[in-house]
């Protein structure tokens, strides 16, 4: 650890990404432009997060890296050692320990405290990139607040699939002002952001830096004929029996069988840890 | 001149990256829950400027930000103090990136950078110093406050006028000895019943 500066980046960049960090807050769901480094990892990595993480860690921390919901992937167990290694913080599976949390694609079951700060790794931080290629573009829709061709497009959704089939990264509009792009969370998490911790959102390759602070109103696009709706996999947990979670499929063998489990281990761990026996787990107690 | 050197070389961070961090984490959970008070510390900075406002600065300040230092702040101590730690330049208030003052000396208000309506966070961040800080007063609803809060500001007008421009406008963190609280541009203020 002593060979590098405390979480790896220098103090000027440090500085700017706390700089962006602040404004971010200050204006909930407007992308602050940050001068986003090379990190010692692939973009699509999480640098962006990973930089928001170093900016925003003091040596007390306990780090929380999920992947999906996982603390075992690849993607989490790099992060992880990565900061053990500049960092020196403590680190955990259980979100309960956890300060910080860095997370791709994915918000804990457990509620988050007031005392936790949640950071998310953004792959594209521009909600209305798909429908507008051209950054000036977004931008002045953005400022003007002209949001018609989004939900033009969740329309487009309703009319060819008969309902609003955009199931991740489902577009949500922050304290009535700015539409965000939530990173590519499942739409089971949308209603999840109206949280007591503070959120903060980076986007390395893109260079974006934006935040909702706590208790922020967050809400879901949507059409008053059809509504938004969190959705699942319409299954319990096959490990731990939860009901209320948000579930993996996983092929378990040639014949097509498949099984539902926790995407967020650490809840199905705990859960399993207290006692609940989900469909598959039975089986295998008997 | 030579003492007056020698004032400037001292009272910086004494393991930068270390409080640094600290003093981000107060700063930042500040700024995300208005009228929060939190202690803010590491620096020691010249007389006339609170340990708070001399963290803050040394935190987020560099060659990269311009700070405008108010009349009843400016001082050769305080530019030579800020000068050797962080090595941002001064500049006049519109132009500032960071302001530092008491209330008076700040205001008005509009010679501050607001932002653009492309790029809102292209605005002024205002360290207001006062006497003390108290959750009492005026009431703050908004982003970061689960019902209500209160914070003693200096004045009602001036940050209901700044609200209204929202997503423009200032952002102010006040600083007293070591305590710091935040008022960013999305937070409503009513004055106390």
């Amino acid at each position: 650890m002593s060979n590098y500066n405390f979480a790896y980046l220098d103090e000027q960049t440090k500085r700017m990404i706390r700089r962006a960090i602040l404004k971010g807050l200050a204006v909930p769901g407007y992308q602050v432009p940050f001068a986003s480094r090379e990190m010692p990892m692939p973009y699509g990595w999480g640098t962006g997060g990973v930089q928001v993480s170093a900016a925003t860690l003091t040596p007390e921390d306990t780090l929380k890296v999920i992947d999906q919901g996982a603390d075992d992937t690849t993607n989490a167990v790099s992060i992880r050692k990565f900061f053990e290694r500049t960092a020196g913080v403590e680190t955990t599976e259980e979100t309960e320990q956890a300060s910080v949390i860095q997370t791709r694609h994915r918000i804990p079951e457990a509620k988050l405290r007031e005392d936790q700060i949640l950071v998310y790794q953004v792959p594209i931080p521009e909600p209305l990139r798909f429908l507008e290629p051209r950054e000036t573009e977004t931008r002045k829709m953005h400022s003007l607040e002209e949001y018609g061709l989004m939900h033009v497009k969740l329309y487009e959704d309703i009319s060819q699939h008969g309902a609003i089939a955009t199931s991740y990264a489902y577009p949500v509009k922050v304290e009535d002002r700015y539409v965000m792009d939530p990173s590519p969370i499942p739409k089971f998490d949308n209603p999840k952001m109206e949280m007591a911790a503070i959120q903060l959102f980076g986007a390395g390759r893109e260079q974006r830096i934006y935040a909702v602070p706590p208790y922020t109103k967050v809400v879901s696009l949507d059409f008053e004929d059809y509504p938004f709706e969190a959705t699942k996999a319409e299954h319990a947990c096959d490990l731990c029996g939860a009901e209320d979670s948000y579930l993996d499929e996983v092929i378990v063998d040639d014949a097509g069988n498949r099984m539902f489990v926790c995407s967020d281990t650490d809840y199905c761990r705990s859960r399993r840890g207290a006692g609940h026996v989900g469909r598959l787990a039975q089986e295998e107690v008997a | 001149m030579t003492q007056t050197q020698s004032i400037s070389f001292a009272g910086g961070f004494y393991d930068a990256p270390v409080a640094a961090s600290h003093a981000f984490r107060a700063a930042m959970t500040a700024m995300a829950r208005p009228g929060d008070i939190k202690v803010i510390e590491g620096a020691q900075p010249p007389k006339g400027l609170s340990v708070a406002a001399g963290s803050l600065l040394l935190t987020l300040c560099d060659p990269e930000t311009a700070i405008f230092l108010a009349s009843d702040v400016d001082s050769p101590e305080l530019r030579g103090w800020l000068t050797f730690h962080t090595g941002a330049p001064f500049a006049p208030a519109e132009k500032a990136d960071f302001a530092i003052g008491g209330w008076e000396a700040l205001t008005p208000l509009d010679q501050f950078k607001i932002g653009t309506a492309e790029y809102p966070d292209r605005s002024a961040t205002l360290v207001v110093e006062m006497p003390e800080l108290s959750n009492a007063g005026p009431i703050l609803s908004g982003p970061g406050i689960k019902e209500t809060a209160r914070l003693s500001l200096p004045s009602l007008t001036e940050f209901q006028g700044n609200a209204q421009l929202f997503p423009l406008g200032l952002d102010f963190f006040f600083t007293s000895g070591s305590q710091v609280a935040a008022l960013p541009r999305s937070t409503s203020v009513m004055a106390e019943d």
